[in-house]
C-alpha cells in the first residue's frame, strides 16, 4: 500500500523517524545571497521550529532540502548519510514530505480519493473496495482521523490540515516540513493539529521541521529552535532554555544604534484619521479592526508587523479596494473613499508594494505610467484631451529629476529594473503638492543604493509637510524613518510608541502577538 | 533574417528604437496570418484542391474587379462595427464576443421603428432609428459589462449567451408581434418606408455604413489614444489594481466601453436593415458579429488597424460564393479558414517579447 522507502545510496535508510542535517548550506541567486552557511540538525523524532522574519531565508532553506532548489554550496545529510537531492521526487523517495501553507487537496474529492490520488504509484484502474479497506486499516492505526467518505470541501480548516499531515504519513513520510501550518487555523485548531504532530514525534514516527512566526507555538510544541536572519543562522537552542524575548532578539537582531535620518519640523494638523474601521481580511475569516489610527502633517507613522497580519488589507482599505463594514476614514477632516476626485482634492498619494504589480500598467510606456496622476488635470481644471507632447516633455523631465535609468522612455515600463520602476512611481507620486503619502514596503527587493535614495525621498516629503503612513515588514526601515511606531498584529494595532523611545525587543515582542 | 537584423540595428542606432517595437506588433499577426493560411493550404491539399487556385479565386471574387470591390466593401461595413464591439472592451482587458446579438437587436429596433416612420422627414426618422439601434445594442453589451463589474460574471460567457438570447428574441419578434402579414416565406417586420432607406455613397455602389464604420474606427482611435477617458481605460486594462489605486472609476469605464462597443454593433444592425434588407428578419444573424471577433484579434484590438483587416476578411467572405462554385468546396470552407487563422492568431500571442530580433540591443 505505502510506497516502500528507497534510499538513493547503497544501504537502506534506518527505520522510524528520519533525522536530517544541513551542513554549510548556501544559496545564491545571481548576486543575492539568500542563504549563507546554514548548518542545522533535526534529530530523529524531534520537533524543530524554524523562526525568522520575512525574507530571512526560511523558505529558501526548506526548498533546498526538498530539492526545489539546488544549493550553491553545502551538503545535506539524510539519516546520517550525505545525499544529493536532485528534485522533489528524490525527496519523496527518501520519505521526506512537506505540508504547505495553503491546502493542496482537491476540494471536490473525498478524503479517501485525495489520499489515493496523492500516491505516486496510484494504479490506472483503482479498486476502490480494496483501497477503502486499506485506508480504514491505516486510519485505525493513526492517533487521529478524518472521515474517509467526506468531500474535502465539507471539512473545517483544522481537519483539512490534519488530513494534509495524515497524507504525509500515508505516503510514508518520516521527515515532514510544515510551512506555517497554522496560518489558516483558529488557535484551538492549531493547538489540536500541532498536539497530534507533537505526539507523532514523541512516538518516534516522524521528525518535523516547522516554519513559523508564532513564538507561542514554538514554546508549546517544539523541542528545538533555529533562527534565521538575512540568510544566516543567528541562533539555535533547546526551546526549554529560551524565553520569547530571547527568541525575538535573535529574530530581529541585537539592539543597534539607529541613526534616524535628518529631519526637520514638527507634526502639524491631522491629515488621516481612521475611526472604528472594520473589514474582513483576505481569507474572509478574520476581522481587521482599526479603532483609532491617525497621521499628522509632517510626521511619518510606521506600522511594523509580520506580514499577513492585516497590513495588506489596510492598504486595500485606504486605496478603496476593500470595502469596510463599519467606521469612518477621514482625510483632512472630510470623509474619504479614495475616489480620484478626493485623492486629488486632498493630494493623497500612494506607493503600494511591488510597484510593477500594483501601481503600474506593465505594457504601457514609462512616460505614460508617469502621467497616471496628471493626464486628466490641467492645473486645477479637468482635462479631456490628452497632450502627448506635454506628457512626453514632463515624463522626460521627471525621468531625469528622479534619475530613472531607462533605455527608452517610450518603451514598456516592465522592461525596467525593480529600483527604476520604483523611482518612476516615486517621480509620479511625489511630484507636486503631497499632503498624505501612504506607503507599503517601498524598498522590498531593491539594492542598497536605491533603498537609500528612496528613503531619503520619503523623508524629504515628510519634511515638506506631508503626513506619511509607512507600512513595512522591514523593522530597520520602520526604526530609521518613523516619528511614531505602531505594531500591527492579528488585524489590530496592539502597540504604539514614539520612535525615540522604541526598542527592537519590545516591538518584536508585540509583533509576535503579545498584547 | 541577418539582413533584417542589420536593418533593425541601424534603425535603432538612428534613434528609432520605438519603430522596431511597433514593427513587432505588425509582424506577429501577419506571420500568424501566413501560418494560418499555410495550414489551411494543407487542408485544401487533403481535399485534393489547389491552394494556388484558392488564392486566385479569393483575389478574383474579393478584389479583382470593381464589382467584387463593391461586394467586399459592402460586407466590410458591418464587420468594421462588429470588430469595434470586441476591440473597445478589449482595451479594458475584457473579451466580449457577443457582438452578433447587438447587431441583431439593432436591426430589429430599426425595423420595428422604421415601419412606423412614414410620417417623418428622412433626417428625423433616420436619426430616431439610429438612436434606437445604438441604444438597444449598447444596453445589450453594456449588460455584459455591468454583470462583470457588479457580479463578477465572466463577460465572455455572458456576452455569448446574451447573443443567443438576442437571436431567439429576434426570431420571436419577427415571427410574432412584429411580423408583417405580407411576409410569407421569410417572416419579417413590415418594410421600412421608402424615405427611411439609406442610399449608397455618392459615386459608388456601396452604402453609407462603410463611411460610418471607418469614421467610427477613427473616432474610437482618437477616444482611446487622445482623450483622458481612453487613457483611463488603458490604465484599467493594463492593470486594474493600479487603476484602483489611482482612484479611477473602473466600473464606469467597464460599463461605458462595453456599452459603446455594443452601440456601434447596433449601428451595424441599423445599416443592414436600412440599406440591405429593408426590414428586420433572420438574415440579420449572418455571422458578422463572429467574424468581427477574428478581425479585432488580427488587428491587435487597434481600431485603426481594424479598417484594413476588416476589408481583407470582407474580401475573403465576398469570394466565398465563387470559391464554392469553381472549386466545388462546401460553404463551411470559409469557416474552416477563419477558425484556423483564429487559432494561429491566439497562439501567436505567446510570441510577443520572445523574438530576439525585436529587442532593442542598446542600454
Amino acid at each position: 500500500m505505502r510506497p516502500a522507502p528507497t534510499a538513493i545510496g547503497a544501504e537502506p535508510l534506518p527505520p522510524g523517524a528520519l533525522g536530517i542535517e544541513t551542513v554549510g548550506m548556501t544559496m545564491r541567486f545571481g548576486n543575492f545571497t539568500a542563504l549563507e552557511d546554514v548548518s542545522l540538525r533535526v534529530s530523529p523524532g524531534t520537533f524543530h521550529a524554524l523562526l525568522g522574519e520575512n525574507g530571512a531565508g526560511k523558505s529558501t532553506l526548506v526548498k533546498c532540502i526538498m530539492g526545489f532548489y539546488h544549493a550553491t554550496a553545502g551538503q545535506l545529510l539524510v539519516g546520517g548519510r550525505e545525499i544529493e537531492i536532485a528534485d522533489p521526487r528524490d525527496a519523496r523517495a527518501l520519505s521526506m514530505g512537506m505540508v504547505y501553507q495553503h491546502f493542496t487537496l482537491v476540494p471536490s474529492l473525498t478524503v479517501a480519493e485525495n489520499l489515493v490520488i496523492s500516491r505516486a504509484d496510484a494504479p490506472g484502474i483503482i479498486d476502490w473496495g480494496k483501497e477503502l479497506e486499506e485506508l480504514e486499516a491505516f486510519m485505525a492505526s493513526m492517533p487521529f482521523r478524518v472521515p474517509l467518505e467526506q468531500p474535502v470541501n465539507r471539512l473545517a480548516a483544522g481537519e483539512k490540515q490534519k488530513l494534509e499531515i495524515l497524507k504525509q504519513l500515508y505516503l510514508g513520510s518520516r521527515f515532514v516540513i510544515l510551512d506555517e501550518p497554522t496560518s489558516v487555523l483558529t488557535p484551538d485548531e492549531a493547538d489540536e493539529v500541532l498536539g497530534h504532530v507533537r505526539g507523532l514525534c514523541t512516538a518516534g514516527e516522524i521528525s518535523v521541521l516547522m516554519i513559523t512566526h508564532k513564538f507561542r507555538e514554538v514554546t508549546a510544541f517544539a523541542d528545538e529552535v533555529s533562527v534565521l536572519r538575512k540568510g544566516r543562522l543567528v541562533g539555535q537552542g533547546k526551546v526549554a532554555d529560551l524565553t520569547h524575548e530571547q527568541m525575538a532578539e535573535m529574530m530581529i537582531g541585537v539592539e543597534k544604534e539607529y541613526r534616524p535620518v535628518e529631519r526637520s519640523g514638527s507634526p502639524g494638523k491631522l491629515v488621516l484619521e481612521l475611526e472604528n474601521v472594520r473589514a474582513t481580511d483576505r481569507s474572509g475569516l478574520k476581522e481587521i479592526a482599526l479603532d483609532n489610527l491617525t497621521v499628522r502633517a509632517g510626521e511619518i507613522v510606521g506600522i511594523a508587523g509580520i506580514s499577513g497580519n492585516g497590513q495588506m488589507e489596510l492598504m486595500e482599505i485606504l486605496t478603496g479596494q476593500r470595502s469596510t463594514s463599519a467606521g469612518q476614514i477621514r482625510v483632512e477632516g472630510e470623509p474619504y473613499k479614495a475616489t480620484r476626485a478626493e485623492s486629488q482634492a486632498h493630494s493623497v498619494r500612494y506607493l503600494p508594494e511591488e510597484p510593477l504589480r500594483n501601481a503600474c500598467a506593465p505594457r504601457m510606456s514609462v512616460i505614460e505610467n508617469i502621467a497616471f496622476r496628471s493626464f486628466d488635470r490641467n492645473a486645477d481644471q479637468q482635462r479631456f484631451w490628452l497632450t502627448p507632447a506635454e506628457m512626453k516633455r514632463r515624463g522626460n523631465e521627471l525621468i531625469s529629476a528622479f534619475k530613472v535609468k531607462v533605455a527608452e522612455p517610450e518603451g514598456p515600463i516592465a522592461a525596467l529594473s525593480g529600483g527604476n520602476v520604483q523611482r518612476a512611481v516615486l517621480a509620479r507620486e511625489l511630484t507636486g503638492d503631497v499632503r498624505l503619502l501612504i506607503i507599503s514596503n517601498p524598498c522590498f527587493g531593491l539594492d542598497f543604493a536605491a533603498v537609500a535614495e528612496i528613503r531619503a525621498r520619503i523623508v524629504a516629503a515628510r519634511n515638506a509637510g506631508a503626513g506619511v503612513l509607512l507600512m513595512s515588514e522591514d523593522l530597520d526601515e520602520i526604526m530609521e524613518l518613523s516619528d511614531r511606531i505602531l505594531v500591527m498584529s492579528d488585524g489590530r494595532i496592539n502597540f504604539e510608541v514614539a520612535a525615540q523611545n522604541a526598542t527592537l525587543a519590545e516591538i518584536g515582542h508585540h509583533m509576535g502577538g503579545h498584547a | 533574417m541577418a539582413a533584417v537584423e542589420q536593418i533593425f540595428r541601424a534603425t535603432e542606432a538612428a534613434g528609432f528604437g520605438s519603430l522596431i517595437r511597433r514593427s513587432e506588433a505588425v509582424a506577429v499577426p501577419v506571420l500568424a496570418l501566413i501560418v494560418g493560411a499555410a495550414v489551411f493550404g494543407l487542408f485544401l491539399l487533403t481535399q485534393g484542391k489547389s491552394p494556388v487556385d484558392f488564392i486566385a479565386y479569393v483575389w478574383q471574387g474579393g478584389f479583382g474587379s470593381a464589382f467584387s470591390w463593391q461586394n467586399t466593401l459592402s460586407r466590410a461595413a458591418p464587420l468594421l462595427m462588429a470588430a469595434m464591439c470586441v476591440a473597445l472592451p478589449a482595451r479594458l482587458g475584457l473579451v466580449v464576443i457577443g457582438g452578433e446579438g447587438a447587431i441583431v437587436l439593432g436591426g430589429v429596433a430599426t425595423g420595428a421603428l422604421g415601419a412606423h416612420l412614414a410620417w417623418a422627414p428622412a433626417p428625423l426618422g433616420i436619426t430616431l432609428m439610429v438612436i434606437a439601434a445604438m441604444a438597444v445594442g449598447g444596453i445589450w453589451i453594456g449588460m455584459a459589462g455591468a454583470l462583470r463589474h457588479y457580479r463578477g460574471v465572466n463577460e465572455t460567457i455572458s456576452s455569448l449567451l446574451l447573443s443567443y438570447t438576442a437571436i431567439a428574441l429576434m426570431n420571436h419578434l419577427v415571427e410574432g408581434p412584429l411580423r408583417d402579414p405580407a411576409s410569407l416565406n421569410k417572416p419579417s417586420t413590415a418594410p421600412l418606408a421608402e424615405t427611411m432607406r439609406v442610399g449608397p455613397l455618392p459615386g459608388m455602389d456601396v452604402h453609407w455604413g462603410l463611411a460610418l464604420g471607418v469614421l467610427a474606427c477613427i473616432l474610437c482611435w482618437i477616444l482611446i489614444e487622445r482623450t483622458a477617458w481612453g487613457f483611463a481605460a488603458r490604465i484599467a486594462g493594463g492593470n486594474v489594481r493600479a487603476a484602483q489605486v489611482q482612484g479611477l472609476a473602473v466600473g464606469k469605464l467597464v460599463i461605458g466601453f462595453t456599452a459603446l462597443g455594443g452601440a456601434i454593433a447596433g449601428l451595424a444592425g441599423f445599416f443592414e436593415v436600412s440599406t440591405v434588407h429593408g426590414s428586420a428578419n433572420a438574415s440579420l444573424a449572418a455571422g458578422y458579429g463572429y467574424t468581427g471577433i477574428l478581425i479585432a484579434f488580427l488587428a491587435r484590438q487597434n481600431t485603426l488597424a481594424i479598417i484594413p483587416v476588416a476589408i481583407l476578411l470582407a474580401g475573403i467572405e465576398a469570394s466565398s460564393g465563387l470559391v464554392q462554385r469553381r472549386m466545388g468546396l462546401p460553404d463551411a470552407t470559409m469557416q474552416v479558414l477563419q477558425g484556423i487563422v483564429f487559432i494561429s492568431i491566439l497562439m501567436s500571442d505567446a510570441a510577443y517579447g520572445r523574438l530576439a530580433i525585436f529587442k532593442p540591443k542598446g542600454n
